[in-house]
């Protein structure tokens, strides 16, 4: 590997790893208040929610990350010249976590919404019964009670989104695909490259699954395993 | 009834001297077309242990979760502590608590042990006994741990603090349940069938906790089917049939001497 190259490919690898948490952190707050919207909401919050997570999962998320990202930046530029502001340049990890925050959300709402659904109902009733406020309830029993149910599905929602940061190279964001490509393009040794970028984000997987296994044995604390009773 | 009559049993003191921790009128509860309760009337003084007794169906859970505002009722009064709970009609005309805070604040001092334990299963035994305690009542963590400490004692599990309630037995976990109730320190403690859902074997062990309670002299509002139990530690015995308080009285009388066909035919079955 031609000296230097090296170095690009991981300043590419931890753009994607900054957009990916990004992206995930704002997904996760999209999808609990996406959430509890769709589960304790009026019919408008419900029927906005329903639009929102209907049309985010139908379109291609190529699709949704041009649409967002350059109609996106065009109309906050549109809007900003209204109101005689200057134009400014949107910065590409601001939109890429944005854009795949938004897309993780709808996902996130689901994946968070059938955790809720499996809560032992007596638990929240039992939370009601004492006098639990409903922020304190979200934050002391809900949130920790529905958390074993929703890692696995959460799990999964991290390792797409570290490999959807690829599809940003698209709109010119420097990750690690386009690092690889940029590498493979001018040292023209494209197997070791793809084969290096492949290599990372499969240690990136690896790496996850080690702390995504500690978080859900945490989560799982009060709960016999499974395996006592096979 | 005479104006300070009046008075006196809308601020909850009544003559005898003790007061009325809980009071219930004309109390009207329809699921749908469903018609539960028909107009229940009930009162717990302080040191009284009222027991609701019934047929599946005839409302008697029903009655003691509208207390606290489980389930809204449609119509009808219900005071906590000599305070009315404040009800108003939602935009489907639905009744419900006009102010959410009277509401928990009331709760707060209720002491509910439920039929199927429902101790929050990603919390031990103390983080289940202090929690209310801690977030709801502000109470010191130090403090709320000494005391929790001692009502796991009483209870007999002091040597299971740090274990996780799926995995203890049901009836350990429902006497965990009757410490965290316990610990709000209640005005009045809500049994709800609290040992219907445990095997034969480890009722004793739950009763002898309520029974105990009952005869220190806590107030209590108790559904149950254990009709001994009722018999031995209850003051005052209610029956439900269909909605409607069938009659009502001591347990020496209500058992020894019933009136009612109804109640006579119910203690038959159950006896």
């Amino acid at each position: 590997m031609a000296p230097g190259w090296g170095g690009t490919l991981l300043v590419g690898l931890l753009h994607s790893i900054e957009i990916a948490v990004g992206a995930t952190c704002l997904g996760l707050l999209i999808g609990t208040a996406g959430a509890f919207g769709k589960l304790y909401g009026g019919p408008v919050t419900r029927d906005l929610l329903a639009v929102y997570t209907t049309v985010v999962r139908a379109v291609p998320e190529l699709v949704l990350i041009l649409l967002l990202y350059y109609a996106g930046t065009d109309l906050i530029n549109q809007v900003l010249a209204a109101v005689g502001y200057q134009r400014v340049d949107i910065s590409g990890l601001a939109a890429g976590i944005f854009v795949l925050g938004f897309v993780q959300g709808a996902y996130s709402t689901e994946v968070i919404r059938g955790a809720i659904l499996a809560i032992p109902q007596g638990q929240i009733e039992a939370a009601r019964a004492f006098g639990m406020a409903p922020g304190l309830m979200l934050r002391r029993i809900t949130l920790p009670a529905m958390l074993p149910f929703a890692i696995p599905g959460l799990a999964n929602l991290w390792l797409i989104a570290t490999k959807d940061t690829a599809l940003l190279a698209v709109v010119g964001f420097f990750e690690l695909t386009l690092a690889t490509r940029q590498a493979a393009g001018v040292t023209k040794a494209y197997l070791i490259f793809y084969l290096a970028a492949g290599a990372l984000y499969l240690a990136l997987t690896l790496f996850s699954n080690l702390i995504i296994g500690r978080v859900e044995g945490w989560s799982r604390r009060g709960m016999p395993s499974v395996k006592e009773a096979r | 009834m005479s104006a300070v009559e009046a008075a006196a049993v809308s601020s909850g003191e009544v003559q005898n001297g003790a007061a009325e921790a809980i009071h219930v009128e004309n109390l009207h509860k329809k699921f749908g077309q469903l018609h539960v309760l028909k107009g229940v009337s009930l009162s717990a003084r302080d040191g009284e242990v009222i027991a609701i007794i019934g047929g599946s169906g005839s409302g008697k859970s029903t009655l003691l979760r509208c207390i606290n505002c489980l389930e809204n009722p449609t119509s009808g009064i219900i005071r906590v502590n000599g305070e009315e709970i404040k009800l108003r009609a939602d935009s489907h005309g639905h009744t419900v608590p006009a102010d959410r805070r009277q509401i928990e604040r009331i709760r707060s001092k209720l002491g509910m042990v439920f039929q199927n334990f429902n101790l929050w299963s990603h919390m031990t035994l103390i983080e289940n006994v202090i929690e209310v305690p801690v977030h709801v009542l502000g109470v010191k963590r130090d403090v709320a741990i000494a005391q929790a400490e001692k009502l796991l004692a009483r209870v007999g599990l002091a040597e299971k603090r740090d274990v996780y309630p799926a995995f203890l037995s049901g009836g350990q976990q429902q006497r965990a349940a009757i410490a965290r109730a316990l610990a709000i320190n209640p005005r009045v403690m809500l049994f709800d069938e609290p040992t219907s859902a445990l095997d034969p074997e480890l009722v004793g062990e739950v009763l002898k906790v309520i029974g105990d309670l009952a005869r220190e002299g806590r107030t209590m509002v108790l559904v149950t089917h254990e009709m001994k139990f009722a018999r031995e530690v209850a003051t005052h015995v209610v029956y439900l049939y269909n909605g409607l308080v069938e009659e009502e009285g001591p347990p020496e009388r209500l058992f020894g001497a019933p009136r009612s066909e109804r109640l006579k035919q119910f203690l038959r079955n159950v006896g």
